[in-house]
């Protein structure tokens, strides 16, 4: 079975509109989370979709999906947790209450606010966690990476062509995936935050998938001005 | 969602254009597997057509020829994971007189609209035509230019005298090839004869009774019917031997895209009471019948395979540049784009 997991955990802290976190902000014809899920639901890899986000924007999210999805059998709201960790947590308390999970099932996870994703990243992600059990999507680095301790001087600047900028999806293998997060501790748990950077640690490979540079994460206000340009979209300030 | 959409925005330059697909439409959604570049994309990317067609038709994607998987629709009439060709030409009205492809309302993918290059095609339901079970997806993928063949000759049959004799095909490229072979398959009993420049591509016609050079032919060869898949500055020769060999009251089929005009010669036309017709693109109906042609001619698909040129996996922009690229250098076979985007 493979499950795509999209993560509207974030409640928009960084974004310019107080009252609105990100992923519900309209981009084009409709909001950034109908555009992702839209992506999911239609990859016929995809066996089901769980959206996970804030417990109050859960009847808000169900409607976003019954207005741009229909009654759809395939994409199930969850309770997102308080880090990332707390949400990955909880699709896979969610996917093991309701799932049958096999040895071969896989998590593929994303960002709700990473709209641009294409067909074959997904259906790779799919691919690769199936094959070597985690994958991260990702894309070389253009900018020269500058490596500081204290963030007042170089402490060494890495060679660009062994860097590459971490996007989404992630995917893993749902089996392992528990197994290596069960052994955190909570402090482990509270500092690391990314699931590929947890595999990496405990000396589990996890394989690259060519993301694209397009696949932009919505964080700033920046950011949806271009993602609208990049749709034709006029601005209307 | 949001579709990319690989654009020609300037001869040689393509770009990514963002464009939203509603679900909620009563269409379905396609991945692209493979697709064929035809000459017209090509006389696009390279900036062959007049600066004022250019000006009006780009930005656009290219590309009309292609085989696609079914990954969702609405209605539930294609199964996911179905094989279908989308037909490019796009009608907005209906005509009981008028094929689709002549109707001037018409839309066409890949001239004015976006063509297939992009990530999901969303297209209406009589747009597809589903292939054959175990059919070669690297043959299907230029289905639209068999099927342009496979219109020529409907519109042979509508027009064209009885005599089904000896029937002639000038031009030894693609169009030529794939003519002729569907003439080979619909006429068995008929003689095909070529007519063509290079022997090399005269030898691909194994299966005609005989193969010509232009510039030696016997004298006593007559023709009942002709199909001219020349085009470009060979058609005025090709056709002018057309109406000197053809039976008295033949039809000759007018396939090749000249971008100038063609002298011929008229006085013959009339004197031998000949039938000159067009023959342009193809409707659903020609898909449909190319289709049934495939499955029950599956060697049909063995002499098509002998046009691939290179596969080209595309994965990038850069990667399409180079089909195009290869292709250009091409001068027979199809170059086939194999879609990893």
């Amino acid at each position: 079975m493979v499950i795509g997991a999209i993560f509207a955990g974030g409640i928009g802290s960084r974004m310019g509109s107080a009252d609105m976190p990100k992923q519900y902000l309209q981009l084009g014809s409709k909001p950034i989370i109908a555009h992702t899920i839209e992506k999911f639901a239609v990859n016929p890899g995809i066996d089901q979709v769980i959206v996970l986000c804030p417990k109050a924007w859960i009847a808000h999210t169900k409607d976003i999906i019954k207005k741009y999805l229909g009654e759809r059998a395939n994409v199930a709201v969850v309770e997102g947790g308080a880090t990332r960790n707390g949400t990955l947590e909880n699709a896979l308390k969610y996917i093991a209450e309701n799932y049958d999970i096999d040895d071969e099932s896989v998590i593929v996870t994303h960002d709700a606010v990473r709209p641009f994703v294409t067909h074959r990243i997904i259906s790779e992600n799919i691919e690769a966690a199936r094959k070597y059990g985690a994958c991260d999507t990702v894309i070389p680095a253009t900018d020269t990476i500058v490596d500081s301790a204290d963030g007042k001087v170089i402490r060494s600047i890495p060679p660009r062509h062994e860097l590459f900028q971490g996007q989404t999806p992630q995917s893993f293998n749902i089996k392992e995936l528990s197994t290596v997060l069960a052994s955190l501790t909570e402090d482990e748990k509270e500092i690391l935050t990314d699931a590929c950077k947890i595999f990496t640690i405990k000396n589990k490979p996890v394989h690259i998938v060519e993301g694209e540079v397009f696949n932009i994460k919505i964080t700033y206000t920046y950011d949806l001005r271009v993602a609208n340009a990049l749709l034709g979209v006029a601005e209307n300030d | 969602m949001i579709n990319a959409v690989y654009q020609l925005i300037a001869p040689k330059l393509i770009d990514t254009a963002y464009k939203e697909i509603d679900l909620s439409e009563d269409a379905v959604i396609l991945r692209p597997i493979n697709l064929s570049i035809c000459k017209a994309d090509q006389r696009y990317y390279q900036g062959l057509r007049l600066r004022e067609v250019l000006m009006k038709k780009l930005p656009m994607a290219l590309i009309h020829e292609c085989v696609a998987q079914v990954i969702y629709d609405p209605r539930g009439e294609f199964e996911v994971g179905e094989v279908v060709v989308p037909v490019p030409n796009m009608p907005t009205q209906t005509d009981r007189v008028i094929a689709e492809n002549y109707l001037r309302s018409s839309r066409f993918c890949s001239s004015g609209y976006d063509g297939f290059l992009r990530d999901y095609i969303q297209m209406p339901h009589d747009r597809l035509v589903r292939v054959p079970e175990g059919f070669d997806l690297r043959v299907a993928s230029f289905s639209e230019l068999v099927s342009v063949s496979v219109h020529a000759i409907s519109r042979f049959e509508k027009f064209a005298n009885p005599n089904r004799n000896r029937i002639g095909v000038w031009g030894d490229g693609n169009v030529g090839f794939i003519t002729a072979l569907m003439l080979h398959y619909l006429y068995p009993d008929a003689e095909l004869y070529i007519f063509g420049t290079v022997e090399d591509k005269l030898n691909f016609f194994s299966f005609a009774r005989e193969t010509f050079h232009v510039d030696a032919v016997p004298e006593d060869l007559v023709v009942d019917h002709a199909f001219e898949c020349v085009g470009g500055p060979g058609a005025r020769p090709a056709i002018n031997q057309m109406i000197d060999l053809i039976a008295p009251e033949g039809s000759i089929a007018l396939m090749g895209v000249s971008e100038n005009f063609v002298d011929i010669n008229t006085r013959m036309v009339l004197e031998k009471g000949l039938n000159l017709f067009g023959s342009s693109r193809s409707g659903r109906a020609d898909f449909s019948r190319t289709m049934d042609i495939f499955a029950e001619h599956p060697e049909v698909g063995h002499y098509l395979e002998n046009l691939i040129g290179d596969v080209i996996p595309v994965r990038s922009i850069p990667d399409i540049h180079n089909a195009f690229r290869l292709d250009y250098m091409r001068n027979f076979g199809k170059t086939v784009i194999q879609w990893d985007k």
